[in-house]
């Protein structure tokens, strides 16, 4: 052994340890999709394939509508949300350590960092404090403001790899700011935008704390439907509709990465 | 067009959103605690501390203040399975936040994908995986019992809003401190090694302390979810076994006491808060100067 020279990326059973931890991570996913696929009644007593409840939840007219609110919601939120975020990372884009820029930054960042039933019951007590009644609007406010820094990181982090050399060229070759904008940056930062853009979307798709508590009756999302199926016990119906709606989420979080990794891939 | 003016043009929507939006709610549920509770939920003057006595102590039928460590008891769960959450995904996830540095650049790609996959599936479904695996009727007891071996209740105690947690929560504590290893030097390990360190003390001297960072980031967003975390300890606590989370929650829904909730709220954000003050300053300290 002290002939071989000194490997240090190998640690000895780490490899394994990791694996069991992706295993940890992933087996009990694995799990509510193959039962999903389960054709007895009970959820999880394997009876055999079929596809009897995708039908069933592709039928249910309320699924249906939480579907429809969440996708409403979502989309909503990521247009605003992502907005905010690009005209934040430009404008916070030469900020010093300790200026102002640092206070926006901290509000920003803010919603990852306070738990999500304070922001929830906030934002609940506030719209019922000022009497705002806007239907879906209510909970595409309250979407917006957690989704701003998952829209705002990476395209943050794409400015900052980016440096202002090609800008700068730009401008020597007397183009208007306007001009550099349009042309220069945000062709360049469009991946990314792209990218933060998807994220936001899945972040609202993720929510349940907040569409919760603050919902009326009728503008219930998905993850607040499915709950609800919850409180009246286990059934092969929530496996089909969470497989869905884990489906999406894991499509939409490939592409918003793939975008990433192709900014990536430029520079 | 002066650059400053366009900074600010450029600052200014999300600094209005954040602070109409984020912070001034927050401010209002701070107001909200220190008033009283209406007849049908809602709040009323005048301001009295009220609903942070009700923490400490509750009146009994006589109308005498009596100490009740009830809700104290609750905070203290929640707190200690919080800080029982950050200590097992520290466990888990620093060493697999090394393999995953170790790693050829190519399979370290993959690798983190498959760590930032989970993170944006929805966490109801995610916490509703494991009611389908520890339930009574669900995947382990099945399998214990086809192994010949007997079944017992694994649904509805601290254990299982624990793995809940830890579950929902790993990807936060992987992701920072994979992104300060990413970035070690190999020299600095060779040179230890050169230097006669072996593997142990070559972790406890160089890696640890250049994990320290991401380790107390992810250790601060692993916290402030966790103490505050519904899902788990809903789907997997059954409910009976209350954290704060679930306790704000019902002063909104069926207590229908505001005050109370607010009051809950903000003790939740003071104390992470407080952390969060404590935990920078003290990694401030640490950090050398580079």
């Amino acid at each position: 052994m002290s002939s071989k020279p000194f490997d240090w990326k190998a640690t000895p059973g780490l490899s394994t340890l990791s694996w069991v931890v992706y295993l940890f991570l992933y087996a009990p996913l694995l799990v509510i999709i193959v039962y999903s696929f389960n054709a007895g009644r009970q959820a999880t007593l394997w009876e055999g394939f079929s596809l009897d409840w995708y039908a069933k939840v592709f039928h249910n007219r309320d699924i249906g509508i939480a579907l429809s609110n969440s996708l409403i919601v979502a989309v909503a939120a990521m247009i605003l949300s992502t907005m905010l975020a690009v005209t934040a990372a430009l404008g916070l884009r030469h900020a010093r350590a300790g200026g102002g820029g640092q206070i926006t930054l901290g509000l920003i960042l803010m919603p990852l960092v306070v738990p999500e039933i304070v922001v929830a019951v906030a934002t609940l007590v506030f719209f019922s404090g000022i009497g705002l009644k806007l239907g879906l609007g209510n909970l595409i406010i309250a979407h917006t403001v957690f989704c701003v820094p998952f829209a705002y990181l990476p395209i943050q982090a794409r400015l900052t790899d980016m440096g202002s050399a090609v800008e700068d060229a730009a401008r020597d070759l007397y183009s208007n700011e306007w001009q550099v904008f349009r042309r220069v940056t945000l062709p360049l930062l469009l991946p990314a935008i792209l990218s933060g853009a998807m994220l936001a979307f899945a972040s609202s798709l993720d929510d349940f704390l907040i569409s919760m508590l603050l919902a009326d009756a009728g503008q219930t999302t998905l993850p607040v439907y499915i709950y609800g199926m919850l409180r009246l016990g286990v059934s092969p119906e929530i496996n089909a509709v969470s497989t869905l709606l884990l489906a999406s989420s894991v499509v939409i979080v490939l592409v918003a990465l793939r975008m990433q990794g192709m900014t990536k891939r430029k520079s | 067009m002066n650059a400053r003016l366009t900074t600010i043009l450029l600052r200014s929507p999300v600094l209005v959103t954040m602070v109409l939006f984020m912070l001034a709610p927050m401010v209002l549920a701070v107001v909200y605690s220190f008033m009283t509770n209406g007849a049908y939920g809602g709040v009323r003057m005048p301001f009295t501390a009220l609903a942070y006595r009700q923490l400490l102590f509750q009146e009994d039928f006589d109308g005498n203040l009596v100490f009740s460590t009830g809700y104290l008891a609750i905070l203290w769960r929640s707190v200690l399975l919080a800080a029982l959450t950050v200590v097992a995904s520290l466990a888990i996830g620093l060493p697999l936040a090394w393999y995953m540095a170790c790693s050829p650049p190519a399979k370290r790609a993959r690798l983190l994908l498959l760590i930032t996959l989970p993170f944006w599936i929805n966490t109801l479904i995610r916490t509703y995986c494991w009611v389908l695996i520890l339930r009574d009727e669900g995947l382990l007891n099945s399998g214990l019992r086809r192994l010949g071996l007997v079944g017992g209740h694994f649904l509805y105690n601290d254990f299982a809003i624990l793995l809940g947690m830890i579950y929902t929560y790993l990807p936060f504590m992987v992701l920072p401190i994979y992104a300060v290893l990413e970035r070690v030097n190999g020299d600095v390990i060779e040179a230890s090694h050169d230097l006669y360190a072996d593997r142990l003390s070559t972790f406890r001297r160089i890696v640890w302390p250049l994990a320290m960072p991401g380790a107390i980031a992810g250790s601060l967003l692993v916290f402030a979810p966790a103490l505050g975390s519904f899902l788990a300890p809903d789907l997997l606590g059954g409910g009976r076994r209350l954290m704060i989370g679930s306790l704000i929650q019902l002063q909104f829904t069926s207590s229908r006491n505001w005050p109370f909730g607010a009051a809950l709220a903000t003790v939740v954000s003071v104390a992470i808060l407080a952390v969060l003050f404590v935990v920078v300053r003290k990694s401030f300290n640490k950090v050398p100067a580079r």
